[in-house]
């Protein structure tokens, strides 16, 4: 690989795997009080056609994030009134928040269709630009989401295992009996954790409509949302190890920009293969140790709180 | 004293039938109410779009043909969900194992054009049928070595086939006279089926109602049936009773695969008469609502199939009427589901 080559790997896989990067910190605080939400995607989508729309219609790409970040709260605040209030089935009310953000997201999309956005400002510090090797590339040049994305996942993990909260989330992930006999609220604890995942989904779906593509397409999340459950996976519910899986995802992605971009002979659609592949080479490998690493009531309803 | 007179049993508490079905149509009706405040809050017209369906689709002949056609796939998208379900397995891969069976029946009518129909048509649905199943093998086999979970898989290579079938019809397989738009070149007449009363109901109709019929007979006639549902029931004690547990998790996947592959094949055979991109717009989805809603049950989803074949040709008035694209409709389904999970507590099925 030319060095040219491999820079541009390296700045795309930082900018792709932002979004994976903020999608899995917010499943895994979701998965580690006891929760999976398969409609991680719908969330994102609607993330993306919510930001981008407020984006647009204000000019304001900062007002867009935030209404992106409500949005996803909103909705998996939906979903937690799904399955903690009404103690539903996880992964088919899961499955029905995904229908909603197909749908939800092609309704508050579609006006803005064409619409074009300065979206997020990109910023690069001054003497990082003076370098050589970095000023012909994107490499360093980001916008504040993905400056923030690695703070953000040492944050979540300092929240799970360094604080009270966090590890009353853990307790209720693991053994909501325990945590209730405790004296904590598991219900407003998975509430919690499913309000802050849906922040970070929804910011992870605008990071895609405000950053990568400046642009709405239907479904244009392509499958990142349950990317972003095998990451989970793969960094054993840990935020910190999630970084490592979002750059490498990140990097599969960029790296199939940049050989499109460079009129590479290999068919377009075989590269795009390479994430959704890789995800399941993952998944195959990591997978079997999920009995050792998931919380250990992950997708059990409790039944025990009312 | 005289025992207390027993409280007199409501009309509905006596015929459970007829409180199921008013129950449904509660749903839907909430649903419905649910989804037209959110066209009202967009600026649109839910009443009209409404009426709009149900003239263009239910009181017209020709509309009431295309309800068929669109049933088709999903009574057998549903019963690729529903067969497996039996086991407790979520199939969500519907959508990848309906392209895959359009790839691979597509393969064979390319490949040997010049057999007669008699030959390739029956080659070309065997065809369909085993490419679904590879789709769902797939998954089955990681589930049964107990590495993943079909559920995540099974959405995953959901975007893997749509690729193949892309790659190929931009590549090796476009068509050179109408080269303006990736697509094969019609088939030969020996692998399309066969067309019904001037409309586009076509053969794959029959198809799905015989696929139908075999999962009710398999389910509820034969021992595979009966150790199917034992292993759904308590896949425990199943396997401790000497049951082939990680073979039928196979299996069941496979087969019901292959009936979403049987989907692909009848929408490339039946309807366009070639390969081309956009074969399915959420088929493989709609099919995993249909069998969840009916429970698994085979006149359940007969009947929630034509229903779903309304409410997607809902989808398409919207688009045409209505200027909202077509996946607006899944909030629709979404109200649905939304509104059965939560009036079923405990996360029973």
């Amino acid at each position: 690989m030319t060095t040219p080559l491999l820079l541009g790997v390296l700045a795309g896989a930082v900018l792709s795997g932002t979004s994976l990067l903020y999608a899995t910190l917010g499943e895994t605080l979701v998965e580690r009080s006891g929760i999976v939400n398969l409609g991680l995607e719908g969330v994102m989508l609607l993330g993306a056609s919510v930001g981008f729309a407020v984006t647009a219609a204000r000019g304001n790409p900062w007002l867009g994030l935030a209404a992106a970040g409500a949005a996803g709260a909103g909705a998996n605040l939906l979903f937690g009134w799904l399955v903690v209030g009404r103690k539903a089935n996880q992964l088919a009310s899961g499955l029905a928040m995904m229908f909603f953000g197909f749908g939800a997201s092609a309704l508050v999309g579609t006006p803005y269709g064409g619409a074009v956005i300065a979206g997020l400002p990109k910023w690069r510090p001054g003497w990082l630009g003076e370098l050589a090797w970095v000023r012909s590339t994107t490499l360093f040049n980001y916008d504040l989401l993905t400056w923030l994305a690695i703070p953000v996942a040492v944050l979540v993990a300092w929240v799970l295992f360094r604080t009270r909260w966090g590890l009353g989330l853990r307790a209720v992930g693991e053994s909501p009996a325990a945590a209730y006999a405790a004296g904590r609220n598991t219900a407003a604890l998975q509430y919690q954790a499913l309000a802050a995942g849906g922040v970070l989904g929804g910011l992870a779906g605008a990071h895609l409509s405000l950053s990568l593509t400046r642009t709405w397409a239907e479904f244009m999340t392509g499958g990142r949302g349950f990317i972003a459950i095998a990451l989970v996976i793969f960094s054993k519910w840990n935020p910190v190890r999630a970084i490592a899986g979002a750059l490498l995802f990140g990097g599969a992605e960029a790296l199939q920009l940049q050989m499109q971009a460079r009129g590479s002979n290999v068919s377009p659609f075989i590269l795009e293969m390479v994430p959704y592949v890789l995800t399941l080479l993952v998944l195959l490998v990591w997978g079997g140790s999920r009995r050792l690493n998931a919380p250990a009531s992950l997708g059990r309803t409790f039944y025990g709180s009312n | 004293m005289p025992e207390p007179m027993p409280a007199p049993r409501s009309y509905l508490a006596r015929h459970p039938a007829q409180a199921a079905a008013l129950r449904h149509a509660a749903i839907g009706a909430a649903a419905l109410a649910a989804f037209g405040l959110i066209l009202l809050l967009a600026g649109k017209d839910p009443v009209r779009a409404y009426k709009d369906t149900f003239t263009y689709s239910v009181a017209d002949w020709y509309g009431f043909s295309e309800l068929l056609v669109r049933m088709t796939p999903l009574l057998l998208t549903a019963v690729a969900v529903a067969l497996p379900s039996r086991l407790g397995l979520i199939n969500v891969g519907g959508e990848g194992q309906l392209h895959m069976g359009a790839f691979f029946a597509s393969a064979g009518a390319i490949l040997f054009p010049g057999l007669p129909a008699w030959l390739l048509l029956p080659l070309v649905a065997l065809l369909g049928f085993t490419g679904g199943a590879l789709w769902a093998a797939l998954p089955g086999l990681l589930r049964a070595a107990r590495l993943v979970n079909e559920t995540i898989t099974t959405l995953l290579l959901n975007y893997i086939s749509p690729l193949i079938i892309s790659f190929f019809i931009f590549g090796p397989w476009r068509s050179r006279e109408s080269s303006a738009y990736p697509q094969t070149s019609r088939f030969p007449e020996g692998a399309l089926l066969p067309n019904f009363f001037n409309t586009r109901i076509h053969a794959g109709l029959l198809v799905a109602l015989a696929g139908l019929l075999a999962y009710w007979v398999l389910m509820e006639k034969t021992r595979w049936g009966l150790e199917m549902r034992a292993i759904g029931g308590n896949g425990e004690a199943a396997q401790r009773l000497g049951l082939p547990v990680a073979g039928w998790i196979v299996a069941a996947l496979a087969l019901g695969g292959g009936l979403a592959g049987l989907a692909g094949m009848g929408e490339v055979m039946g309807i366009h008469g070639r390969l081309r991109q956009s074969l399915s717009p959420g088929f493989g989805f709609t099919g995993f609502l249909i069998a969840w809603l009916a429970g698994g049950r085979p006149l359940g989803i007969l009947f929630m199939a034509f229903l779903f074949a309304i409410i997607t040709a809902a989808g398409d008035t919207l688009q045409v009427t209505q200027g909202l694209p077509y996946a607006v409709i899944n909030i629709l389904l979404a109200m649905i589901l939304f509104i059965v999970l939560a009036r079923r507590p405990g996360g029973a099925r």
